[in-house]
């Protein structure tokens, strides 16, 4: 048992060391301020579409008057 | 011509663009070399190609319609279809410099992709100046259409048929495999297709009030 579980980190140990991968961001995630740029994007989109829609609306009345 | 008028498709595509933000930021993506986090660029540099090929197929459409029926309301929508494509046009390219600068190396790399983007801006730039210079309504209106019937096929080939045919760093051109296949995985459609449907949709909402805001100027000057 005890050699099969010596086997088995030293194994962990070379996955670990061979698992490279390309680093992705972590500081922004872990610290989830990620949330922040969502939020703000979100905003910067909502505000957008209403200001479409509102335009919409205007034109919508104009048409009518006609 | 009555949805236009209408406002549930512009709910969907608001909802559709708003999902692809918020899930195109945090769901995990494909831990790629060299690109890295700016994968995530797919969810809004593509869609805005998407949305510029949606109008100029609908411009073409009106094109076409024009020379049929010879309306005026026909030409205006092609127009301001092709000025809504443009928009999107610089939107895509400008979003594909920036991303370029940091995968690439440069802003402008003279990849064929880039420099057929700028041709086919250009093509369509040309159609706007040369629509300008014509006085008369009809002349300019009949050329106009076909011109733009002509534009559009070679705009196609200059961005998705020429870059594939030569060396290019675009994903997808020249032998690079795309973020298609196995890159574009089941988490990143979440985000993909719904970005591309809802930017379409956004930019046709944007077609239709210049087209209606056209409208109303063409009959108030008929009038007069």
């Amino acid at each position: 048992m005890k050699q099969f579980s010596i086997l088995l980190l030293l194994l962990l140990g070379y996955t670990t060391a061979f698992a490279q991968s390309p680093e992705m961001d972590t500081a922004l995630r872990s610290s989830g301020k990620i949330y922040v740029v969502v939020v703000v994007i979100a905003i910067i989109f909502i505000g957008l579409a209403f200001y479409l829609f509102s335009i919409d609306r205007r034109l919508k009345k104009i048409e009518k008057d006609k | 011509m009555k949805f236009i008028y209408q406002t549930w498709w512009k709910v969907i595509a608001v909802l559709l663009v708003l999902s692809s933000v918020i899930t195109g930021l945090l769901v995990a993506v494909p831990k790629k070399y060299i690109v890295n986090e700016t994968i995530r660029n797919l969810y809004f540099h593509v869609p805005m190609w998407m949305g510029m090929l949606t109008v100029m197929v609908i411009s073409v459409y009106f094109s076409i319609r024009y020379l049929r029926h010879n309306r005026e309301e026909d030409d205006l929508a092609a127009v301001e279809c092709v000025n809504t494509g443009l928009f999107f046009y610089v939107l895509g390219l400008v979003t594909g410099m920036i991303w370029a600068k940091y995968t690439w190396g440069e802003y402008w790399s003279s990849d064929p992709k880039q420099n057929s983007a700028a041709i086919g801006f250009l093509l369509y730039a040309a159609y706007l100046v040369m629509r300008n210079a014509i006085d008369e309504e009809q002349k300019r209106a009949k050329i106009s259409a076909v011109y733009n019937i002509f534009a559009f096929p070679i705009m196609v080939v200059l961005l998705f048929v020429l870059p594939r045919l030569t060396d290019s760093l675009h994903p997808g051109n020249g032998g690079n495999p795309g973020f298609g296949g196995s890159d574009l995985d089941d988490t990143m459609r979440i985000s993909f297709y719904p970005a591309m449907l809802g930017w379409s949709f956004i930019a046709l909402w944007i077609a239709t009030l210049r087209y209606r805001i056209r409208l109303i100027e063409y009959k108030k000057n008929e009038l007069n």
